[in-house]
C-alpha cells in the first residue's frame, strides 16, 4: 500500500481528489458522447422554434392572454416564444439531469461502477462526484440554449447570467439526484426509461413552463406547487425576462434550494444502500 | 496473508459458499480452480469486500473483511472477470482515475502509471480510448489498474476467460513477470486447468462451495497415482463376438484388477465413466510397465484393441475428487460495447 498512517487533513484532500476523479470522468465522456449532446440540444430547439413560433402566432392574436402577467410588473406584450423560453431552458436541464441518472446503470452492467465501489472510496463521494457531472452536463446544455436565446432578443447582463447560472445548478442539482436514486434501484435501461417518462414528463408539463401560473384550475395550481421545478422555471423567468413570476424571486430559491437539499440526502441515502454487484 | 474461517454465503436458494476455509500464503500464486458456479468468484467478491458474507468472515492483509472493509480494499488489487474499464476514457486516464481513487500520491502518480503501463505492455497505446482495445490488451489495463496503488494482494477473477491461445499465452507472460517484479500474492480463479498447472505455485480445488483438495499442482497430481493408462481389452476366446459384449459388464473388469493388482506399480483400476469399454489403470512409470501390463494381460487372454497413456493434468485430479469431469463451460463473448450491449439484453 502506498498510503498508510495518513493524517486527517490529507484524508480529506484524498477525498476531494476521489470526488474530482468521478467529476471529471463523467464530464470526459459528456464530451466525447457527441450524439448525446446534439439529440439533448435538438429537442429543446424543437419546442422552442415549432411550439413556441407556432403556438405563439396563435397566441398573439388572442390579446386576451398575457402571457408576462403583466398587471403585476407593467410589462406586457412579451410573445409566447420568449414566455417559454425560460420553460424551455427548463425543460433541459429537468431532461438531462433526470436522464443522467441512467447511466448509473450502464456503469453498472458496463461493471465500471463495480470497479469503483471496490475502491476505497464512500458512497457519498461516489454520489456527489456524479451528480457534479450531471450538474456539468446540465449546465453545459443549458448554455448552449442561452446562447440561441440571444437570437430570440433574451437580454442578459452579469446579475441575470449569475442568477440563472446559480437556478440552473440548483435545480440540475435536485434533479440529477433524482435520476441517481432511480439508477441507484432501477436494474435496466428500458425499466428506468418508462420510469422516467413518469417522472419527467409530469415534471415538466407541471412546472409551467408551457403556460402561466395564474388562473389555473384549482387542481391543477395544486399540481404545479407540488413540481419542485416549478420554482426553477419560475426564477428562470423571473431571471430572463426580467418580470415577477407567480412566487417573488427569493421564495422561488428557497423553496427551490430546500426541496434540492431534501432530494441529495435521498440520493446519498440510496446510494449506500445501493448493492455492489 | 488472507485466512478464510468458516465462511458461508447463502442466497434464496443455494448456497454458494458451504462453511469454507483457506489459508492464502505471502507471496504465492494461489490458484482457486473450479468449475462455473462452484463458488469462486463469490469469495472473491466476498474477500474483496463487495458483498457480505451469510456468517463466518475472513482477514485480509491483517483486516477483518467485515469490520475494516474499506481498509481491505485499500490493500487490494482486483481484477474482474469482465473489463471494467471505461471504454469511453483512454487507457491512461482509467489508471488516472484509479490513481486518485486509491489516493496513489500526485508526486508519484505519473510514474506509478508510467510503471504499470510499461508492467503490461500497454504504454504505446496508452492513449487510445479503450473502446478501440482488444480483449487481451483490456485484461492487462485490468491489471496495471489493479496493481497502481501497490497492493499486498490481487486477485485475478478468471483473467484469460475468453482469450484467444495466444492472448491466453501473453497474459500468463505478465502474471509470471508480475509476481517476480512487485512481489505481490495473486489469487487467481479459473476454470482451465492448464492455467492453474502452470501459474500457480498451490491450488484449492473448490466444488460447491467448498474446498475439496487443496495442495501444489505436482502433490495434487501426484497424489493420483503418476500416470494413466488407459486401454479398451477384448478377449480372444476363438468364439464370435458375444464373449466380448459379456466382457463390458463388471466381471470383465474384476478379472483385470486381479491380473494387475499384484504388480506394486498398479495403483489402482477403473472403469472409464463415459465409455463403458474403456479401463483406466493408474500407474506408477507407464513407459517402463505398459509392455509389463500387457504381457500380462495377452498372456491371460485379453486382447488390448487400443492403449493410451498420458501423466495426469488437473482435470484428472478434480474428476477424481468432485467425482465427476469438470464441465465444459461456455466462455462469454468479449469485446466492444456491441457484443456487451448484447450480453446485457441477455442477462
Amino acid at each position: 500500500m502506498l498510503n498508510t498512517g495518513k493524517s486527517e487533513s490529507n484524508l480529506i484532500e484524498s477525498e476531494l481528489g476521489k470526488l474530482y476523479a468521478i467529476w471529471l470522468r463523467e464530464f470526459k465522456v459528456f464530451l466525447r458522447e457527441k450524439s448525446r449532446l446534439i439529440a439533448s440540444t435538438f429537442t429543446p430547439l424543437l419546442w422552442l422554434f415549432v411550439v413556441g413560433a407556432g403556438f405563439g402566432s396563435t397566441a398573439g392574436n388572442l390579446d386576451t392572454i398575457n402571457f408576462a402577467g403583466g398587471n403585476s410588473s407593467g410589462i406586457s406584450g412579451i410573445d409566447y416564444q420568449k414566455f417559454i423560453f425560460p420553460g424551455i431552458v427548463g425543460m433541459s436541464v429537468i431532461f438531462s439531469s433526470v436522464f443522467f441518472g441512467s447511466y448509473v446503470i450502464w456503469d453498472r452492467k458496463f461493471d465500471f461502477l463495480k470497479s469503483v465501489m471496490v475502491a476505497p472510496i464512500s458512497r457519498t463521494t461516489i454520489f456527489v462526484g456524479k451528480a457534479f457531472g450531471g450538474m456539468t452536463n446540465s449546465l453545459l446544455q443549458a448554455a448552449i440554449l442561452l446562447v440561441i436565446g440571444l437570437l430570440i432578443g433574451v437580454n442578459y447582463n452579469t446579475i441575470s447570467i449569475l442568477s440563472i447560472i446559480a437556478i440552473i445548478l440548483l435545480l440540475s442539482f435536485g434533479l440529477t439526484s433524482l435520476g441517481l436514486i432511480l439508477g441507484s434501484f432501477i436494474e435496466s435501461l428500458e425499466g428506468f426509461q418508462l420510469i422516467v417518462s413518469f417522472v419527467v414528463f409530469p415534471l415538466y408539463f407541471l412546472s409551467g413552463a408551457l403556460f402561466p401560473l395564474k388562473n389555473l384550475p384549482f387542481w391543477l395550481s395544486i399540481l404545479t406547487t407540488l413540481d419542485p421545478a416549478t420554482y426553477g422555471v419560475d426564477a428562470l423567468r423571473s431571471a430572463m425576462l426580467g418580470i415577477t413570476g407567480k412566487y417573488p424571486f427569493g421564495t422561488d430559491i428557497a423553496i427551490l434550494f430546500l426541496s434540492v437539499i431534501s432530494i441529495g440526502v435521498v440520493g446519498i441515502f440510496s446510494f449506500r444502500r445501493m448493492k455492489a454487484i | 496473508m488472507i485466512s478464510v474461517k468458516n465462511l458461508v454465503k447463502k442466497y434464496a436458494n443455494i448456497t454458494a459458499l458451504d462453511n469454507l476455509n483457506v489459508d492464502i500464503n505471502d507471496n504465492e500464486i494461489f490458484g482457486l480452480v473450479g468449475p462455473n458456479g462452484a463458488g469462486k468468484t463469490t469469495l472473491i467478491h466476498i474477500l474483496a469486500t463487495l458483498i457480505k458474507p451469510t456468517s463466518g468472515t475472513a482477514v485480509v492483509n491483517g483486516y477483518d473483511i467485515t469490520r475494516s472493509p474499506s481498509k481491505v480494499r485499500s490493500s487490494i488489487g482486483i481484477v474482474f472477470q469482465a473489463p471494467s474499464s471505461d471504454d469511453m476514457l483512454t487507457g491512461y486516464e482509467n489508471l488516472k482515475l484509479h490513481s486518485f481513487l486509491y489516493s496513489v500520491p500526485s508526486n508519484i502518480r505519473e510514474e506509478r502509471i508510467s510503471e504499470v503501463l510499461d508492467l503490461v505492455g500497454l504504454t504505446d497505446r496508452k492513449e487510445h480510448q479503450v473502446k478501440k482495445y482488444s480483449g487481451g490488451m483490456r485484461r492487462r489495463l485490468e491489471i496495471a489498474r489493479g496493481l497502481l496503488h501497490k497492493p499486498d494482494v490481487i486477485f485475478l477473477d478468471e483473467p484469460t476467460l475468453g482469450l484467444d491461445p495466444r492472448s491466453r499465452e501473453i497474459m500468463w507472460k505478465y502474471i509470471e513477470r508480475l509476481v517476480r517484479e512487485e512481489k505481490i500474492s495473486i489469487i487467481l480463479t479459473t476454470h482451465y486447468m492448464d492455467e492453474a498447472d502452470f501459474l500457480c505455485d498451490r491450488i484449492g480445488i473448490i466444488d460447491k462451495g467448498r474446498i475439496i483438495a487443496l495442495d501444489t499442482p505436482s502433490e495434487l497430481k501426484a497424489n493420483l497415482g503418476s500416470e494413466i493408462i488407459k486401454l479398451v481389452p477384448t478377449i480372444n476366446d476363438g468364439k464370435n463376438s458375444e464373449s466380448i459384449t459379456l466382457l463390458n459388464g463388471k466381471n470383465y473388469y474384476g478379472i483385470v484388477e486381479e491380473l494387475l493388482g499384484k504388480f506394486d506399480f498398479v495403483k489402482n483400476v477403473e472403469m472409464d465413466d463415459h465409455e463403458n469399454e474403456t479401463l483406466v489403470i493408474y500407474v506408477k512409470n507407464a513407459r517402463q510397465n505398459l509392455p509389463t501390463i500387457l504381457r500380462e494381460l495377452d498372456n491371460n487372454g485379453i486382447k488390448i484393441s487400443s492403449v493410451d497413456f498420458k501423466s495426469p493434468t488437473l482435470n484428472d485430479v478434480f474428476l477424481k475428487y468432485a467425482g465427476r469431469d469438470i464441465t465444459t463451460i461456455e466462455d462469454h463473448a468479449e469485446g466492444g460495447f456491441v457484443e456487451r450491449y448484447a450480453q446485457y439484453g441477455k442477462k
